[in-house]
């Protein structure tokens, strides 16, 4: 056995690649890794990226504004009163007033919660969706996939705004709460397509890997195969595609809402926010300014964030 | 670690049994309404019996079937038709339970160490999962220890259990997949071309080690692999197959000293020998064109159209692998001779 | 009529003494994101015109790398060329422009790889692929070109060459693929044939025909080729000389007969008793301990040493120099001598 103590003592030295590989790439030519874990690769690679500890900020910073807004501004952002119509800056209204008089940086401090709140729960619906129906039809194939690959040609089908306009109005007369958590419906039920088709396509390369084989082997169930071995290795890619889409159903909720369908007054959103600003634009642009700001801000920080974790987790970028 | 103590077990009894084993992969045309419009013969009547403690070596060129011939035997694959009988168990018919159980007799060690360990599983977790799914196979609360016991046993640190399989080295990593396919204590153990990803001062270690752990707990492999020389080196009797098919089998000294089908001798005479003197004093064979599709094998005897014997029968009636009179073992060429001048 | 045959050209001279391809001390580096990875340090061969040379080596020995910085195909970066000289014909290939070297390229040293299919664009037929070099570089008109291109497949002996002008890469076998390939590589007539890994993605019996072909090539041609394999057993059937690669050097250089009969280098000699062969029944391989080195981190001294059984403490403190034994051969070890006593034993 004393060759192979020299091996297990060695190993340390050295953590080779593969033996064949085209000619060129450093890493095919035997150049070594340090021994290091997955995610513990990851986190040196974005420690090491300005983007991600900018767009990681922004992130933080908006939550934080959606979780305790009044950690951010000291003015109630309904303490709204017509002589102070399109003000100038004051107090702590940074950025003055709005049309009714009410304070635009309190307004669009607060409307983060609405806003967030419709992109993270939009995601999370979306992103279980996508599992789902992803990994059953990636996994079982056959009839399984070509039925539920029909259901997402279909969904994908349907214009997003055509079905929330048929489908908000009927809740158009309901409370707050009802009308945030139907636009969250409407979103999930009509988003998750691209997930779940980045889901199927991973889950059907990772189904044809040899350790998913030599589980089999072992005596390993379906649902410990697409538990344990699939479902790791095909979540990476749909990740990213769900912090892209937080940016985009936040924007899809002030869109909704700038259309009068979404969320309405007194529910502070940016949608709602852009919407009104945009009819007294030509009065004073900065009620229109700011909340769009924050909301571009939002989506750039999600999308970049999506981008970097999803490059960090690629082997074959780094 | 000891052996699978059972005092029947003797060595040299037949194990494992595989009688005209056939997987047909069928061609479709069409998207929608797909239809069969033709059958790869991927494998095609496979007939041989493994015997406890013994390596039969199979090889072949790629697309001979070997692979497949390991994948219908480790049921990933449903045969088309055919038998295989492991200790009295019939292999394809059992399912569920029973098929479990029969698994923890048999393992495969696989071929590519990049692709056959979840990246994203611990090798701790990786070697002990078989015991997570067959819980009776180690006493509640010892699994850390198994999988330490089998990491020494394989010759890595006990140490690196949570270690990651991209912290190892190739070799190392045939050497985790090693002791996963041993950890169900296994009788048979299925190896695809094990060390052929691998570099040539790291092969002998995993070879060596693959010999020392069949003296050690009495294993039984079937060991496919395209290398002759790996082949000759660890097998006792060996199969050739050419087209889905077995056209030579015997023990080591029949198969590389006193080959009669043809396709086995040009086999043998194409391997380079790492020896610069020998270049001028061997005879070689040299075969022409390539392996026809195993969609369209040719009528009667496969290597017919590269066969420098072939005749008109041989296009007509397809020969047996059954013992001929050059020599007593099974050789399916109606033509089997000794080769004259064997070096 | 001057493309008309495939006709060995006169060797053009070479200056006095000099060799038809010379590699000078060539350092090579990738800079990585974890670090700096030396992979060629201090690599010296020399090819003359008419003989085979044998790089031999596992992965991560450099052996391919000095292939690519010989045709100028290095990606810089990662790669880095330190320093060193290539000299073909006298004449520096390092210190041309790139325009230079693409005249070189093809036309005096071409090169073949491991994989056919990755190295051939499936979406043209095969004629085509051939025929684009003569239109491109030797400015043929397309006839002549597609008269050229069939000489060119039956040279490589593949069967009905104008009939398969027009099939796409993906109709032609692994062997049938790698013979396109060769025969895109002599398309020039280069006087230098690198071919890496050429056998290793093939069957034995295919591989048997290639080394066949390749060899016939070089004598009728009069080419000089560099063989890169990881196969001992290949390069025992084709080669002139041996150059042994580990760590980015050349640790052992022999004519392949002395070579296999009694290898100096340790490293070579374990090389050769950890093979199963198929001439000799044997008991237990022997092996070589350990891994290949990690390259950020070569070992001080002997880079082999930590797998050495032969290593002494002079291993780890000095870097071996090339120890000249008898017949012109080298070996980068300090107990050479006793090496080859050893293995001669």
């Amino acid at each position: 056995m004393s060759d192979f103590e020299t091996v297990a003592a060695t190993e340390n030295q050295a953590a080779r690649r593969g033996p064949s590989g085209e000619p060129g790439a450093p890493n095919q030519v035997g150049v070594p890794r340090k021994p290091r874990s997955l995610a513990g690769d990851a986190w040196r690679d974005l420690r090491r990226k300005p983007i991600f500890w900018i767009s990681l900020f922004l992130v933080v910073l908006v939550a934080a504004m959606a979780v305790v807004p009044a950690l951010f501004t000291a003015n109630d952002p309904r303490d709204c009163v017509l002589s102070r119509q399109h003000a100038g800056p004051s107090g702590g209204a940074i950025f003055g007033y709005d049309f009714q008089g009410c304070d635009t940086y309190s307004r669009a401090v607060y409307g983060a919660r609405a806003s967030l709140l419709v992109g993270a729960l939009s995601a999370l619906f979306t992103g279980l969706i996508a599992v789902v129906v992803g990994m059953l039809a990636g996994y079982f194939g056959r009839w399984v996939d070509a039925v539920l690959s029909r259901v997402i040609d279909i969904v994908l089908g349907i214009p997003l705004l055509l079905a929330a306009i048929v489908l908000l109005k009927r809740v158009s007369a309901s409370s707050d709460n009802v009308r945030l958590f139907a636009v969250i419906f409407v979103l999930a039920a009509l988003g998750w397509t691209t997930a779940a088709r980045v889901i199927r396509s991973s889950v059907i390369t990772a189904k044809e890997q040899d350790y998913v084989a030599a589980a089999r082997m072992l005596g390993a169930g379906n649902g410990r195969i697409m538990w344990r071995h699939i479902l790791p290795n095909a979540l990476a890619p749909a990740i990213v595609v769900l912090t892209i889409a937080l940016g985009s159903f936040i924007s899809a909720e002030a869109t909704l809402s700038f259309l009068g369908i979404g969320l309405k007054s007194p529910t502070i959103s940016w949608g709602i926010d852009i919407d009104a600003g945009r009819v007294h634009m030509r009065e004073s642009a900065t009620p229109l300014v700011v909340p769009s700001t924050f909301l571009a801000l939002t989506v750039l920080a999600f999308i970049m964030l999506g981008d970097a974790i999803r490059d960090a987790f690629d082997p074959k970028l780094r | 670690m000891t052996a699978p103590a059972s005092p029947a077990k003797v060595r040299g009894e037949t194990i494992l049994a595989v009688d005209n084993l056939v997987k047909h992969f069928p061609i479709t045309q069409g998207v929608l309404f797909q239809r069969q419009v033709g059958a790869v013969r991927a494998v095609d009547g496979v007939s041989f019996e493994l015997r406890r403690g013994e390596t039969l070596g199979v090889v072949g060129e790629s697309g001979c079937g070997k692979s497949t011939l390991a994948r219908l035997l480790m049921r990933l694959e449903t045969p088309t038709s055919g038998r295989a009988t492991l200790e009295g168990n019939d292999l394809f018919r059992s399912s569920g339970a029973e098929l479990r159980r029969l698994r923890r007799n048999m393992q495969m060690v696989m071929q590519d160490p990049y692709t056959s360990l979840n990246p994203r599983m611990t090798v701790g977790a990786i070697i002990g999962e078989p015991f997570d799914i067959h819980p009776d196979a180690a006493p509640k609360g010892s699994k850390r220890k198994r999988v330490q016991e089998l990491l020494d046993v394989v010759g890595l640190n006990p140490e690196h259990i949570n270690r990651y399989p991209h912290q190892f080295s190739g070799g190392q990593r045939q050497r985790i997949g090693i002791a996963r396919a041993l950890a169900l204590r296994p009788e048979i153990i299925v190896c695809d071309e094990p060390v052929s990803a691998l570099d040539v001062s790291i092969q002998a270690q995993v070879i060596n080690l693959l010999e020392q752990l069949q003296d050690e707990f009495g294993l039984s492999y079937i060991f496919i692999a395209h290398d002759l020389s790996v082949v000759r080196h660890i097998a006792d009797r060996v199969a050739v197959m050419y087209l889905g098919k077995i056209v030579e089998i015997g023990t080591e000294d029949e198969i590389y000293e006193r080959a009669t089908h043809p396709y086995t001798q040009a086999l043998l005479s194409a391997v380079p020998v790492p020896d610069p003197d020998a270049r001028d004093d061997r005879t070689m064979i040299r075969l022409t064109g390539d392996v026809p599709s195993p969609a369209d094998p040719p009528s009667g005897c496969r290597f017919r159209t590269r066969c420098w014997k072939a005749q008109e029968v041989c296009a007509r009636e397809e020969p047996h692998p059954v013992p001929r009179a050059a020599d007593p073992h099974p050789s399916a060429c109606h033509f089997a001779e000794l080769r004259p001048t064997t070096t | 009529m001057s493309h008309s045959a495939v006709k060995p050209t006169p060797a053009s001279p070479t200056p006095e003494g000099g060799h038809l391809l010379e590699v000078r001390d060539l350092h090579v580096e990738f800079r990585t994101g974890e670090g700096v990875a030396r992979v060629i340090n201090g690599v010296s061969y020399h090819l003359d015109a008419g003989e085979t040379l044998a790089v031999l080596g596992e992965s991560g020995s450099g052996k391919s790398v000095t292939a690519q910085a010989i045709m100028g195909i290095l990606d810089t970066p990662p790669a880095n060329v330190r320093s060193g000289q290539i000299l073909y014909r006298g004449r520096d290939l390092l210190g041309q422009s790139e325009e230079q070297r693409r005249q070189v390229r093809g036309k005096e040293i071409a090169m073949i790889f491991q994989d056919a299919l990755s190295a051939l664009n499936p979406v043209f037929p095969v004629g085509w692929q051939i025929g684009e070099t003569l239109r491109h570089r030797e400015g043929m008109s397309r006839g002549d070109a597609r008269a050229r291109t069939v000489e060119l497949m039956d040279l490589v002996r593949i069967p009905a060459a104008a009939s398969r002008l027009g099939d796409y890469p993906h109709q032609f076998s692994g062997g049938m693929r790698q013979r396109v390939m060769i025969a895109m590589a002599l398309a020039l007539n280069p006087k230098v044939l690198i071919a890496d890994e050429p056998t290793t993605a093939l069957d034995v019996t295919v591989q048997a025909q290639i080394m066949d072909l390749l060899a016939d090539l070089r004598r009728d041609l009069d080419m000089a080729m560099i063989l890169i394999t990881h196969d001992l057993g290949v390069v025992a059937g084709v080669a002139d000389r041996i150059a042994v690669m580990y760590a980015g050097r050349i640790v052992e250089h022999a004519d392949v007969h002395s070579l296999y009969r009694a290898p100096a280098h340790p490293y070579t000699k374990g090389l050769l008793e950890s093979i199963p062969r198929l001439d000799v029944r044997g008991q237990a391989l022997s092996t070589i301990r350990g891994l290949p080195p990690n390259l950020m981190r070569i070992p001080s001294g002997c880079p082999f040493h930590p797998r050495c059984p032969y290593v002494q403490q002079v291993c780890v403190d000095v870097v071996p120099h090339d120890l000249v034994l008898g017949d012109g051969r080298t070996s980068a070890c300090h107990f050479a001598q006793e090496v080859c006593d050893d293995s001669a034993r």
